[in-house]
């Protein structure tokens, strides 16, 4: 084979394997747009009504009490794992360890990145059994939070490797401490670290592994933190094992509602990175 | 150097020990005198970024960097001392190489030293940031749009902010780490203009690489070599009477290149490439 015959057979394959994968991503949100989409069109209210007391048998009612479990869940599971993550990944930068210390670190953060989300709710559900306690709406936090905090972590942290060097040294020739040094890289840093928080928020709102166990798959609405609650992964799952043909067309509703969240959660990241990118140094041009 | 002596070194010397142990200053003592401004130059590698990072401790922020010896601002040692680090810093300040913005808007950058030393009111900073700015030529150009991000101006206009800002927490002294090198010429002529009005007032430690930059803007200039200080002279003496065999031919190494006053060569950098993604 020359050179060129080469050139042009790797062209076709990089081409095709773009389309492939382009063609099943389109699929997968087209599929579930679609069928989705026709349930909201016949009964819109399904996504903000209380479910019935026999919902998972005769679909009266709607996944409300999953669409705000989710909420209640994630939601705060975030906001937690995103403080834990900004602070461990600004100690892992060379201001607060040497790099001994954050090569150990960052190599456990891997190894928790890599876990099996199923094995945290195990985790957590140990801790839930150990305590005495019954599975709840906190419980099911705990666990998104301890699944969202490697992938946050590795994120800003990355994003605080990649800020200039010579922001931090304009910051400290200015006699600022380490902690308001800490604070200017972040900023610098800001669009990375936005997209690793999204990026944690989206995995956690679609992750059914980890609450499984934990949360309580209740099948009603969530009355407090530490009442049973569901959430829209598991809720669809359920769904679609469902004898009742108008049940398992809700896990189309349901994961309709997903994907626009996760969709909306990604347009909403990249407006404000690039918010926050014009200040980066670099400007918008970065 | 007959006159008030701002900053003393006293058998400076800093390793750093990392795979490869380099001593990347050794043993200096010198001076530098009061509202003047020193050149420190040599050869890529002579030590001269590290000598100037000595002068505030800056070094210390990179991992595996050693030293011993003293510095003396005024008669204050600045390693042997009671004083917070951050204190320190603030009375030597420093312009990094590379212009960088604070990722913060053009009015906060210039308030951000004065905001995390001390209280002020609105108009207080309000006075300030004009004054900074007024004082390195850049209010004109930006007084319509102090809230926009600094990241957004010129890498000149970057620059002047970065001389601005490290002005407003009135340091005693002023480093500066080769602040033209990364500029157009016409932005380094305007740097240059700049640093020419602050020696009336400020004292100026410039590391540069151009020789005639030293020429043009210095009052003193020391010559690094391989991390020993080879001669410190006033501007004058240093380029037409160079003592040492090593700066005559330094000097001379320099002239022989044909040098025809293009504003141009300052812009050549061997160290750092300029950050424009």
């Amino acid at each position: 084979m020359d050179r060129y015959t080469e050139q042009r057979l790797f062209g076709f394959l990089a081409r095709a394997s773009a389309a492939l994968i382009l063609g099943v991503l389109v699929m997968v949100v087209g599929v579930t747009l679609w069928r989705g989409g026709r349930v909201f069109i016949t009964d819109p209210a399904v996504m903000v009504t209380a479910p019935g007391s026999r919902y998972m048998l005769d679909g009266g009612g709607g996944f409300l009490h999953a669409v705000l479990g989710s909420i209640f869940i994630v939601v705060p599971a975030t906001v937690v794992a995103s403080i834990l993550a900004i602070s461990t990944a600004i100690f892992l930068q060379s201001d607060y360890s040497n790099e001994r210390t954050s090569d150990v670190i960052n190599m456990f953060l891997n190894v928790l990145w890599g876990t099996p989300p199923i094995v945290y709710g195990v985790f957590v559900l140990t801790i839930i059994i150990a305590a005495g306690a019954q599975t709840s709406l906190i419980f099911g936090t705990i666990a998104i939070a301890i699944f969202q905090y490697p992938i946050m972590t590795r994120y800003a942290d990355e994003a605080l490797r990649a800020a200039p060097d010579a922001v931090k040294e304009a910051s400290y020739g200015l006699g600022a401490t380490r902690f308001e040094t800490a604070q200017v890289t972040v900023r610098a840093a800001l669009p990375g670290v936005i997209a690793g928080i999204i990026m944690g928020f989206a995995r956690g709102i679609g992750d059914a592994a980890t609450v499984l166990f934990t949360a309580g798959r209740s099948t009603q609405m969530p009355g407090g933190p530490f009442d049973p609650a569901t959430t829209l992964p598991i809720l669809i799952f359920e769904q679609a094992a469902s004898f009742n043909a108008e049940v398992r067309s809700h896990a189309y509703a349901a994961s309709f509602v997903l994907i626009v969240a996760v969709l909306a959660l990604i347009l909403a990241s990249k407006l404000l990175a690039g918010r926050f990118a014009r200040f980066a140094p670099g400007g918008r041009h970065s | 150097m007959s006159n008030d002596i701002a900053l003393r070194t006293d058998d400076l010397e800093v390793t750093y020990t990392g795979n490869r142990e380099v001593t990347a200053v050794d043993g200096v003592s010198t001076e530098f005198a009061e509202n003047k401004l020193t050149a420190i130059i040599g050869p890529s590698g002579c030590g001269k970024s590290t000598l100037l990072k000595a002068l505030n401790r800056l070094h210390e922020i990179q991992p595996n960097a050693e030293i011993t010896g003293e510095v003396y601002l005024g008669d204050e040692a600045i390693y042997d001392t009671d004083d917070p680090l951050p204190e320190i810093r603030r009375r030597v300040g420093y312009v990094p190489q590379t212009p960088t913005a604070l990722p913060l808007s053009i009015y906060n950058n210039v308030a951000y030293g004065a905001k995390i030393h001390g209280d002020h009111s609105s108009e207080e900073l309000d006075d300030l940031v004009e004054s900074y700015l007024r004082k390195v030529n850049l209010w004109d150009e930006v007084k319509d749009r102090l809230d926009d991000p600094g990241a957004e101006l010129s890498t000149g206009q970057v620059q002047r902010l970065c001389l601005a800002r490290s002005l407003a927490v009135e340091p005693e002294v002023l480093l500066c780490d080769e602040v033209t090198s990364a500029l157009d010429p016409i932005s380094a002529e305007q740097v240059e203009e700049t640093l020419e009005d602050l020696k009336e007032e400020y004292t100026i430690v410039m590391v540069t690489h151009s020789m005639d930059q030293a020429k043009r803007l210095a009052d003193d200039v020391i010559f690094l070599y391989l991390g020993e200080l080879v001669e410190a002279n006033d501007t004058r003496s240093f380029f037409e009477n160079p003592q040492h065999e090593r700066t005559q031919e330094f000097v001379k190494g320099h002239t022989a290149v044909d040098y025809d006053d293009e504003p141009d060569e300052e812009s050549v950098t061997d160290e750092q490439p300029v950050a424009t993604r």
